[in-house]
């Protein structure tokens, strides 16, 4: 299993070459966007209307963070669980969508886009939000502010620790991981 | 015989209900010559106990409910629970998967992190579930206690920087911007005291939860397959390794409130039934043998323990829930 550096936004090559259980520090900018933004932005693309961010290579990050203290950067800022967003992710992958960051294991459609598509899902570890929020060094809300810690926001990240979850040649930690360890 | 035994006591109770206000007049006529101003206060604790035993009411004030729930829900999002950290450390010496343990130590660093700069743990600062235990023997005065948890509730969430997740409605979904209703669980106990838990749920563990009616034939055995099913299919999803709460027994929702209330449990203590405390034991067996590990990635260690809460149930009924909590299994207490 390897380890690398990379910048988001990911380029075509960045995501062919990850594996699952590859460790990658990401530094660079990613998106927020969690259920509410993500039924959102699906309406938007059905409506042939234009998005509030750029999608093409983008990563998105399933967090929706504690409140901002004074001065910090962000709040406590540690993923959430992915599967709520399967419905909605195969239509952003196939615009453009090129990572995305939450915790447990995506559906069958997910899976299929990311390797119709490349595209790469990483797991961040659920719970280690403070720690989390120390590798976030800027953040600034983007678009719909009404929705609170839903809305979505444009972080730069600096050496943001994650896991490949799931690659887009169908490799899948958690599976492969977990027969390991089962007796 | 036994009729004999009746016919001879009755004579000595008569003697001696004959004999007793005889003694008790006596009394009476001596004790205003000695000390006159007193008769009147010994009267009326008589006339009180005539009415029932009556104890003191101990008051509590609601303002003083209120701050501690304040202060509880900010530390119980801030500080990880000793007997927490304490499985943490014990989880990491015995995880042998590489990842898994790199997780422990975030997890640990995390804390540390959190507890220093008075940051949440995690960002999903949960449902604000309360459990009460009110002694019969107290009064709160000064406002109502649903209102006092409430407001403290209110004030943690909102002076503490703590995210608000609570919807007013399940389906037109408004938030209600200060993290109020709290779930309230109260019980009346024996005591003068209030005991407050604070324990904030976060929705990723919470989903994961499961009940079912399984057929008394279903057995123990049904017991421990369904709690491993339960386990494997929530996999990565409530933030591994977890604390599982096992409501076994009882009325349908009374199981799963017991499934709740036995994350209350200090982790690393035994059950006081050695029946249960073998089988929270072999269910956590199973759960680890599952491999699912920190954050499901793979690993020995998937559950920190098994909580279980049984419950006396119907001849028809074996319920059986499983609440899950993420490996921070957030709860502070305090007695007032």
């Amino acid at each position: 299993m390897a380890e690398y550096s990379m910048t988001a936004p990911l380029k075509p090559e960045d995501v062919d070459k990850l594996r699952a259980g590859d460790k990658v520090n990401l530094t660079g900018f990613i998106y927020t966007a969690r259920d509410a933004a993500h039924k959102k932005l699906v309406e938007l693309i059905k409506e042939g209307k234009p998005l509030p961010l750029p999608l093409e290579g983008q990563i998105i990050y399933y967090v929706g963070p504690s409140p901002t203290p004074p001065g910090k950067a962000i709040g406590s800022a540690g993923p959430t669980t992915s599967f709520r967003m399967d419905p909605y992710a195969p239509l952003l992958i196939e615009r453009g969508l090129r990572g995305m960051i939450g915790k447990g294991e995506r559906a069958p459609g997910v899976v299929e886009a990311m390797q119709k598509h490349g595209a790469v899902y990483f797991a961040a570890t659920g719970g280690a939000a403070a720690l989390l929020s120390k590798r976030i060094t800027a953040a600034e809300v983007i678009a719909y502010p009404e929705l609170g810690a839903e809305a979505i926001r444009r972080l730069t990240v600096v050496n943001f620790p994650v896991i490949v979850a799931q690659d887009c040649h169908g490799g899948n930690i958690y599976r492969e991981g977990q027969r390991q360890y089962a007796r | 015989m036994a009729k004999a035994k009746r016919k001879s006591k009755t004579p000595a109770r008569g003697k001696a209900k004959a004999k007793k206000p005889a003694k008790v007049k006596a009394r009476a006529k001596r004790a205003p010559r000695r000390v006159k101003k007193a008769r009147p206060v010994k009267k009326a604790p008589r006339a009180a106990r005539k009415a029932g035993p009556v104890s003191p009411l101990r008051e509590i004030s609601a303002k003083k409910i209120a701050d501690v729930v304040a202060r509880l829900s900010m530390e119980a999002n801030y500080d990880l629970e000793h007997d927490v950290l304490e499985a943490l450390e014990r989880g990491l010496g015995a995880e042998i998967s590489p990842v898994g343990k790199e997780i422990f130590n975030q997890l640990l660093e995390n804390a540390a992190i959190a507890r220093n700069e008075r940051m949440p743990i995690c960002q999903d600062t949960g449902l604000a579930v309360i459990f009460v235990d009110l002694g019969q023997d107290a009064h709160v005065t000064g406002g109502l206690l649903d209102e006092a948890i409430n407001e403290g509730v209110r004030r943690g969430y909102t002076e503490g920087y703590l995210r608000k997740s609570v919807l007013g409605d399940p389906l037109r979904r408004v938030n209600t911007k200060d993290n109020t209703p709290a779930v309230i669980h109260t019980r009346i106990v024996p005591g003068d005291r209030l005991r407050l838990w604070v324990v904030p749920k976060g929705g990723g563990s919470e989903n994961m939860s499961k009940i079912a009616m399984l057929k008394p034939a279903d057995g123990i055995e049904g017991v421990k397959k369904f709690v491993a099913e339960s386990v494997r299919i929530a996999s990565a999803n409530p933030c591994p390794p977890i604390v599982v709460g096992v409501g076994i027994g009882g009325s349908f929702e009374q199981c799963a409130e017991n499934a709740k209330r036995a994350l209350l449990r200090t982790i690393g203590s035994a059950h006081p039934d050695a029946f249960y405390a073998d089988l929270e034991g072999e269910l956590l067996r199973i759960i680890n043998d599952l491999g699912v590990g920190p954050m499901g990635l793979g690993g020995r260690i998937t559950a920190l323990a098994v909580h279980i809460e049984a419950a006396p149930c119907h001849i028809a009924s074996l319920p059986v829930a499983v609440n899950i909590n993420c490996h921070a299994a957030r709860h502070k207490t305090a007695v007032l």
